[in-house]
C-alpha cells in the first residue's frame, strides 16, 4: 500500500506565519505532574520495602508496643488541616489577596512544622525504646519511608519560605503563580502518601 | 584504583577516612597514569588561558542550555569514557588471556585490581558511555525533529549534563583516591555491604550512580514534557518520526525506572552509613530484595538504551533506501509494547535464585514475548530497503552490521530466556557474549549510525565517509572475533568474572577473543581518527544545504548547524516524512516573506555551579569528611535558591537578528547550488571526453 | 575495499565455524558433554530452542544480507516504490511467524520450567541422598549427614542415586554449579536452597562457583567424584578415617577468609551445624 497524502491546503507553506504563544507555565505544570509520577514510584518502591521486611523484627522492639494510634492520628490531623489551609491559600491567591495568601501560607507552614516536630519526637521515642533504625529490617523499612516523607514535607516547607519571600518582593505574577500551583501540587500530593503510609504502616498494624 | 584496600575504622574530623595510604603512591602504573592526566589537564587549561578562550568556553559551552551545544558535550564525555571503559577491556582481556594457572596470583592482575576493573568496565560503559551517548543524540536531534526551539526546561537540561558529569568526575576521582568497587557492577549486597566491602569503593559506586542518576531522571521528565507538549503545529503523534518515539518511550522508561535506582541505592547507602539492615545477610534484611529491586531498574534500562538506538535504525534505513519506512504504525506499537513488556520480565535477570517453577514460567515467556515485536522491527526494516534504492553510506554500513548481529543477540537472548536453559547457561561466558552482542551489536552500533548520520546536522560537516566504513569494519569483525569465542568457552563451562582458570583448553579462545578486542582498538582509533581528520577537512566535507544525505524527516530543514534558535520559523508538518513532503511540494529552500521574534531561553552558570557542589558533596561523603558534606550540600542549595530568585531567564532574538542569521543560510544555500551545478559541468564534460 | 571487508569476514566466520565444529565432539564443552540426565535434557533443550529459532534467524540474515544487495541504488533493473509503506499480507506474516515461534518456545518452556525445576526430587528406584553445602569464603563446605562427616572442596556421590542438595552461604551470594550434572543454584545467607541433581557415569568433575563473590572467587572450585556405591563407601571411611572432627575451633579456622583451599576431610561433623549456619542469619537479637 502506497502512503497518500493529497494535495496540501491552498496557502501551505510548510511554516507557521504567525509565532504562537508558546504556553510555558502549562509546560511547568505539566512536567511537575511527570515529576510527581516518577515520585509515586520512588514511594511505591519505598512501600515495597516496606511490605517486604515490614515485619523483620528480630528481637528488637515490636511496633504494636509503640505504635500510638492517638497520636498518629494527631499527626494525621495536622497535615490533613495543612493540606485544607494550602486549598485556602489557593483561594486566595486566585482572588489576588495577598495577605489571605501569605496568612493562609503561613498557617501551612505552622501545620507542617508542628507535623515534623511530631514525627520527630516520635523517631526520637522509639529510638530510645529499642526501635532504631539499626535494630532490625523493619525498622529500618519504617524509618526509610516515614523518614523519605517526612524529607520532601521538609523540603515543601523550605520551598514555601523561599517562594512567599518572591510573592513579597515581586507580588503575585504569573511565575510565581505557576510556582504557587506546583508547590500546592506537591503539597497535596505529600498528604495523598501520608494517608497511604498512615493505612499501610500504622493502621494495618492495629487490625 | 589501588590494589591496596585500606579499612579506616575511626575517621579524622578534618580529613574523614582520607590518609596518605588512600593514595596509590607505591602504584608505578597508576602514578605514571596520574602524571600523564595532570601533565593533560595542565595542558589543556593552559592552552585555553593562552588562547584566551576561557571566556568563550564559559560563555559558549559550559553555561549554555542549548540543547544542540549540551548534546555535543554529553557525547564527547561519552567519548572519553568510552576509551577507558575500553582500557578496562584491554586490561581483562589480556589478564584473561594469560592467567592459566592453578592458584591465584597468575597474570599480572591481583584480584584486588582485577575485580575493580571488571566492575568500573561495566559501570563506565553502561552508565557513562551508552547514557550519555544516547542522550546526547536525543538532545541533538529530537528538539529538531518535533520543530521545537529548545526543550521544555532548557535549565534542567544543563542541569542534567552537568550533574552527569560530577558523577563521572568522581567515578574518575577513585582512580588516583582511595580505589573503586571490586563487587561486579550491580553491586549485590551482602558483598557490597559494609562487612564485606568495608572499604570505599562502593561508596564512590554509590555517590558516582546517585548523583549522575539524579540527572538522568531530569533528562526523562524534560524529555517526556517536550516531546508531548512542544511538537510542531500538525505534528500528531504518529506523525512523529520513529526517533522521536522511540527516545519518548526511552524516557518514560527513565521516568518510571530511575526512581527505583534512587530508593535501591539510597537504601545500600543507609546501610553502609547508618547500619540499616535493608539488604544485609541477618537481622532481617533481605539480598534478594536488592537483586529484585536494581533489576526493576536495570531491565528497563536496557530497553532505555536500545529503544533509541531503534529509532535511529529506522530513519537510516528509510533515509539511505530512498523509500518510506515500511511498517510506521507497527513499529510504533511494538515500540510501546516493548516499553511495557519491559517492567515485567526483571525476574529473568537470576532464574537460579531458587524461585519456583510457575513463577520462572512465567518471567521466561514474558520475556520471549518481547522477542515477538523486536523481531517484527527487524522485519520492517529489512522491508523498507525491499524495492527501494538502497545507497551504502557508512550509516548503512553500520545498520547492516547490526541487522546482522542483532539477530545472533537477540536468538542467544531467547535462549537465556528459557528457566532450564539459563540454569546452565546463567553467569556464563555465554551470558557475557549475549549482553554485549545486544549491546554492542545493538545499541552501541546504532549510536555510531547515528552520530554518523547526524554529525553533520550538529557540525556542518560530515565524517570523512571511507574511514567511517573502515571503522565499521574492524568493529563488526572485531566483535564476532571477540566474542564468539565468548559464546564457545561459555558452552565448556567457563563462568563471568574469573581472575585465573585451571582449564589451559579455554586458553585458546581467550587469545582469539583478545585478538577480537585489539581489532576492535582499531576500530576506535579509526573512529578518532576520523574525527580528528573530518575536522580538519570541513571544508570538503561542508554541509551547505542542511540536508546532506537526501533526508526525510523536519531536522534536515534547518540548516547545518541549525542556528541557535534552530528554526526562525515554526514548521507547519502534514506528513511525518515533513522534509521529503516539502522536497515533494517544491516548498522547501524557499525564504519566507517575513521573520518574527523569537523567544529563547538565556545561558546559566547555576547547572555547573550545583553539579560542582554536589560533586564536593559525594567526595565528601566518600570519605566521611562530615564538615565538607555539609558545605558541599548546603552551596548546593543555596545557589539553587540564588538562581531561583534570578529574573529575565530568556530574552527575544530581534527580527533583524534573525535576518542576518537567515541572509547568510541563503547565501550558503546559493553557493551549495553553484558547487553542485559547477560539479554537474564537470561530470558532463568528463562523459563528452570518454565518449 | 568492500571485498576485503567481506572476504575478511567469510575467511574468519569459516575459520571460527571450522574450530568449532572439530572440537565440539570434544569432552571440554561441558554443557555438549552430559553426566547426568538433567544436564542431557538441558543439553537437547539448548539445541532445539537453538533450531527452532534458526526457523526465522536464518532467514532474517540472509534477507540482511540479500536486500540490500538487491536493491543497491545502481541496480536498476528493480521495480523502485519510494512511497510504499504497508503491507496488510506483508505485515501479517512478519507478526505471524514469531508469534508461532514463540508459542512453540513457550510451550517448551513451561513444561521444561516444571520438569528441570530444581527443586523436584528426581524419580529413581534408589532413596535419595542429601549432601548439605555451605559457601564460606572461598570455599565450599561439604556435609553428609547421614554418613556424619564433611569435606571441604571435595565431594563424591554414588553413580545413578538421586542427590539432594541442600544450598545455603556463610558469606553473600554464590551459586552452586557443577556443568556436567546440570543446573546451578544460588547459595544464600539465612536461606535453604534445593537442588536435585543425578550422575549417570563414572567420573571426577568440576564443580565452580558461578556467582561472583569477592577476591577468592576464581578458587571457589570443587572435585565431584561420582563413583560406584562400594568407591563411594571406600571414600567415606578415608575421609573418617581423617581423624579431625569439624568441631567448634575447626569451623572457626574454616571461617577465616582463605583462598585456593585444597580439599579436606572431617570424620565427624555436628549433624545440626547446616541448620545452625542458616540460623546465625535468621535468627535472634544477637545475629552472629
Amino acid at each position: 500500500m502506497n502512503a497518500t497524502l493529497g494535495k496540501p491546503r491552498p496557502g501551505f507553506t510548510g511554516y507557521v506565519t504567525e509565532e504562537s504563544h508558546h504556553d510555558y507555565a502549562g509546560d511547568t505544570v505539566f512536567g511537575f505532574w511527570v515529576y510527581i509520577l516518577s515520585d509515586c514510584i520512588l514511594f511505591a518502591t519505598l512501600f515495597a520495602v516496606y511490605a517486604v521486611i515490614g515485619t523483620n523484627y528480630v528481637g528488637s522492639t515490636d511496633a504494636l508496643e509503640l505504635f500510638d494510634l492517638g497520636f498518629v492520628l494527631g499527626e494525621t490531623a495536622l497535615l490533613l488541616l495543612s493540606s485544607f489551609t494550602f486549598g485556602m491559600a489557593m483561594l486566595e491567591a486566585n482572588k489576588s489577596n495577598m495577605k489571605g495568601l501569605i496568612g493562609w501560607l503561613g498557617a501551612t507552614f505552622v501545620l507542617g512544622l508542628a507535623f515534623l516536630v511530631m514525627e520527630v519526637y516520635e523517631f526520637v521515642h522509639f529510638t530510645q525504646e529499642g526501635a532504631a533504625a539499626w535494630d532490625s529490617g523493619a525498622w529500618s523499612a519504617f524509618y526509610a519511608l516515614i523518614g523519605t516523607h517526612g524529607l520532601h514535607v521538609f523540603a515543601g516547607m523550605i520551598w514555601m519560605i523561599v517562594l512567599v519571600i518572591m510573592i513579597l518582593k515581586e507580588g503575585l505574577t504569573g511565575d510565581n503563580r505557576t510556582r504557587l500551583m506546583c508547590l500546592s501540587l506537591f503539597w497535596h500530593f505529600l498528604d495523598i502518601i501520608w494517608i497511604c503510609v498512615f493505612s499501610f504502616v500504622y493502621l494495618m498494624r492495629f487490625v | 584504583m589501588a590494589s591496596k584496600h585500606t579499612v579506616v575504622t575511626d575517621p579524622d574530623p578534618i580529613f574523614g577516612k582520607l590518609t596518605w595510604d588512600s593514595f596509590p603512591y607505591h602504584d608505578p602504573i597508576l602514578v605514571t597514569t596520574f602524571i600523564v592526566v595532570i601533565i593533560g589537564s595542565i595542558g589543556i587549561i593552559g592552552s585555553i588561558l593562552y588562547f584566551g578562550k576561557l571566556k568563550y568556553l564559559w560563555k559558549e559551552w559550559i553555561t549554555s542550555v542549548d540543547h544542540k551545544k549540551i548534546g555535543i558535550m554529553y557525547i564527547l564525555v561519552a567519548f572519553i569514557m568510552l576509551l577507558r571503559g575500553f582500557s578496562d577491556a584491554l586490561l581483562m582481556r589480556s589478564q584473561q588471556a594469560i592467567a592459566v594457572a592453578s592458584e591465584s596470583g597468575a597474570g599480572y592482575l591481583p584480584p584486588e585490581h582485577y575485580d575493580q576493573i571488571f566492575t568500573a568496565h561495566g559501570v563506565i560503559m553502561i552508565f557513562f558511555v551508552a547514557m550519555p551517548f544516547i542522550v546526547g543524540l536525543m538532545n541533538i536531534v529530537v528538539p529538531l525533529q518535533i520543530g521545537a526551539r529548545d526543550v521544555a526546561f532548557p535549565f534542567l537540561n544543563s542541569l542534567s549534563f552537568w550533574l552527569f558529569v560530577a558523577g563521572a568526575l568522581l567515578l574518575n576521582i577513585s582512580l588516583f583516591v582511595g580505589e573503586f568497587a571490586a563487587t561486579g557492577w550491580l553491586a549485590y549486597p551482602p558483598l557490597s555491604g559494609l562487612e564485606y566491602s568495608p572499604w570505599v569503593g562502593v561508596d564512590y559506586w554509590l555517590w558516582a550512580l546517585q548523583i549522575s542518576g539524579i540527572g538522568t531522571l531530569l533528562t526523562g521528565v524534560n524529555f517526556v514534557v517536550t516531546i508531548l507538549r512542544m511538537r510542531a503545529p500538525g505534528m500528531t503523534l504518529m506523525k512523529m518520526p520513529v526517533f522521536t518515539w522511540t527516545s519518548f518511550c526511552a524516557n518514560v522508561l527513565i521516568v518510571a525506572a530511575f526512581p527505583i535506582l534512587t530508593v535501591t541505592i539510597t537504601l545500600l547507602t543507609l546501610d553502609r552509613y547508618l547500619g540499616t539492615h535493608f539488604f544485609t545477610g541477618d537481622m532481617g534484611g533481605n539480598q534478594m530484595m536488592y537483586v529484585n529491586l536494581i533489576w526493576a531498574w536495570g531491565h528497563p534500562e536496557v530497553y532505555i538504551l536500545i529503544l533509541p538506538a531503534f529509532g535511529i535504525f529506522s530513519e537510516i534505513t528509510a533515509t539511505f533506501s530512498r523509500k518510506r519506512l515500511f511498517g510506521y504504525t507497527s513499529l510504533v506499537w511494538a515500540t510501546a509494547a516493548i516499553m511495557i513488556l519491559s517492567f515485567i520480565v526483571w525476574l529473568h535477570h537470576f532464574f537460579t535464585m531458587g524461585a519456583g517453577a510457575s513463577v520462572n514460567a512465567f518471567f521466561g515467556i514474558a520475556t520471549m514475548i518481547i522477542s515477538i515485536p523486536t523481531g517484527v522491527k527487524l522485519f520492517n526494516w529489512l522491508f523498507t530497503m525491499y524495492k527501494g534504492k538502497v545507497e551504502y553510506s557508512s550509516p548503512m554500513w553500520w545498520t547492516v552490521a547490526f541487522f546482522l548481529t542483532f539477530a545472533i543477540g537477540g536468538m542467544t537472548g531467547v535462549m537465556l530466556a528459557i528457566p532450564a536453559a539459563n540454569f546452565v547457561l546463567h553467569n556464563s561466558l555465554f551470558l557475557v557474549a549475549h549482553f554485549h552482542n545486544v549491546i554492542i551489536g545493538g545499541a552501541l552500533f546504532g549510536y555510531f549510525a547515528g552520530l554518523t548520520y547526524w554529525f553533520p546536522k550538529a557540525t556542518g560537516f560530515k565524517l570523512d565517509e571511507k574511514l567511517g566504513k573502515w571503522a565499521c569494519g574492524f568493529w563488526t569483525v572485531g566483535f564476532f572475533v571477540a566474542f564468539m569465542p565468548l559464546y564457545i568457552l561459555g558452552f565448556m563451562g567457563m563462568t563471568r568474572r574469573l581472575n585465573y582458570y585451571d582449564n589451559p583448553t579455554w586458553n585458546f579462545w581467550l587469545l582469539v577473543a583478545g585478538a577480537g578486542a585489539l581489532i576492535v582498538l582499531v576500530g576506535i582509533l579509526i573512529q578518532f581518527y576520523q574525527i580528528f581528520a573530518s575536522i580538519r577537512d570541513q571544508r570538503k566535507n561542508r554541509d551547505r544545504t542542511g540536508d546532506p544525505w537526501n533526508a526525510r524527516t523536519l531536522e534536515w530543514s534547518t540548516s547545518s548547524p541549525p542556528p541557535f534558535y534552530n528554526f526562525a520559523l515554526l514548521p507547519e508538518v502534514r506528513d511525518r516524512d515533513h522534509w521529503h513532503d516539502m522536497k515533494q511540494l517544491g516548498l522547501a529552500y524557499k525564504k519566507p516573506e517575513q521573520y518574527h521574534r523569537i523567544h529563547m531561553p538565556k545561558n546559566t552558570w547555576a547547572g555547573i555551579v550545583i553539579s560542582g557542589f554536589l560533586l564536593v558533596f559525594g567526595f565528601a561523603m566518600v570519605w566521611h569528611i562530615w564538615w565538607m558534606a555539609i558545605a558541599g550540600f548546603v552551596g548546593m542549595l543555596a545557589s539553587w535558591i540564588i538562581y531561583a530568585f534570578e529574573r529575565k531567564k530568556d530574552y527575544y532574538v530581534e527580527i533583524n537578528e534573525v535576518e542576518a542569521v537567515e541572509a547568510k543560510r541563503y547565501q550558503r544555500l546559493e553557493r551549495a547550488k553553484q558547487l553542485a551545478e559547477e560539479a554537474e559541468r564537470d561530470a558532463d564534460k568528463a562523459t563528452t571526453i570518454s565518449v | 575495499m568492500k571485498n576485503l571487508f567481506q572476504k575478511s569476514l567469510k575467511i574468519s566466520v569459516g575459520v571460527a565455524l571450522a574450530l568449532f565444529l572439530t572440537s565440539c565432539g570434544n569432552s571440554e564443552y561441558k554443557l555438549f558433554d552430559p553426566k547426568g540426565p538433567i544436564a542431557n535434557e538441558q543439553m537437547w533443550l539448548i539445541i532445539h530452542s537453538t533450531w527452532i529459532m534458526l526457523l526465522v534467524v536464518v532467514p532474517v540474515i540472509i534477507m540482511a544480507i540479500w536486500f540490500p544487495i538487491k536493491y543497491r541504488k545502481n541496480n536498476d533493473k528493480n521495480e523502485y516504490l519510494p512511497d510504499w509503506e504497508h503491507s496488510n499480507k506483508i505485515e501479517a506474516v512478519v507478526w505471524t511467524i514469531p508469534i508461532l515461534i514463540i508459542i512453540a518456545l513457550g510451550v517448551i518452556t513451561y513444561i521444561t520450567s516444571f520438569s528441570l525445576d530444581p527443586r523436584k526430587p528426581i524419580k529413581s528406584d534408589k532413596p535419595a541422598m542429601v549432601v548439605q553445602v555451605v559457601a564460606m569464603d572461598w570455599k565450599w563446605l561439604f556435609i553428609y549427614p547421614e554418613q556424619q562427616i564433611a569435606t571441604v572442596n571435595e565431594i563424591a556421590i554414588p553413580v545413578d542415586r538421586p542427590i539432594e542438595f541442600l544450598v545455603t552461604s556463610d558469606t553473600v551470594m554464590n551459586s552452586f554449579f557443577i556443568p556436567n550434572l546440570g543446573s546451578q543454584i544460588y547459595a544464600m545467607s539465612g536461606m535453604e536452597n534445593r537442588l536435585h541433581l543425578i550422575a549417570s557415569e563414572v567420573g571426577t568433575y568440576q564443580g565452580i562457583s558461578a556467582n561472583y563473590s569477592g577476591f577468592g572467587f576464581s578458587g571457589m572450585k570443587f572435585s565431584t567424584i561420582v563413583t560406584n556405591e562400594q568407591g563411594f563407601d571406600e571414600w567415606v571411611v578415608s575421609v573418617k578415617s581423617s581423624q579431625s572432627p569439624l568441631d567448634d575451633s575447626a569451623f572457626r579456622e574454616l571461617r577465616v577468609k582463605s583462598r585456593d583451599v585444597p580439599p579436606k576431610y572431617f570424620s565427624d561433623v555436628n549433624p545440626l551445624l547446616f541448620s545452625e549456619i542458616i540460623e546465625q542469619y535468621t535468627g535472634g537479637l544477637n545475629g552472629k
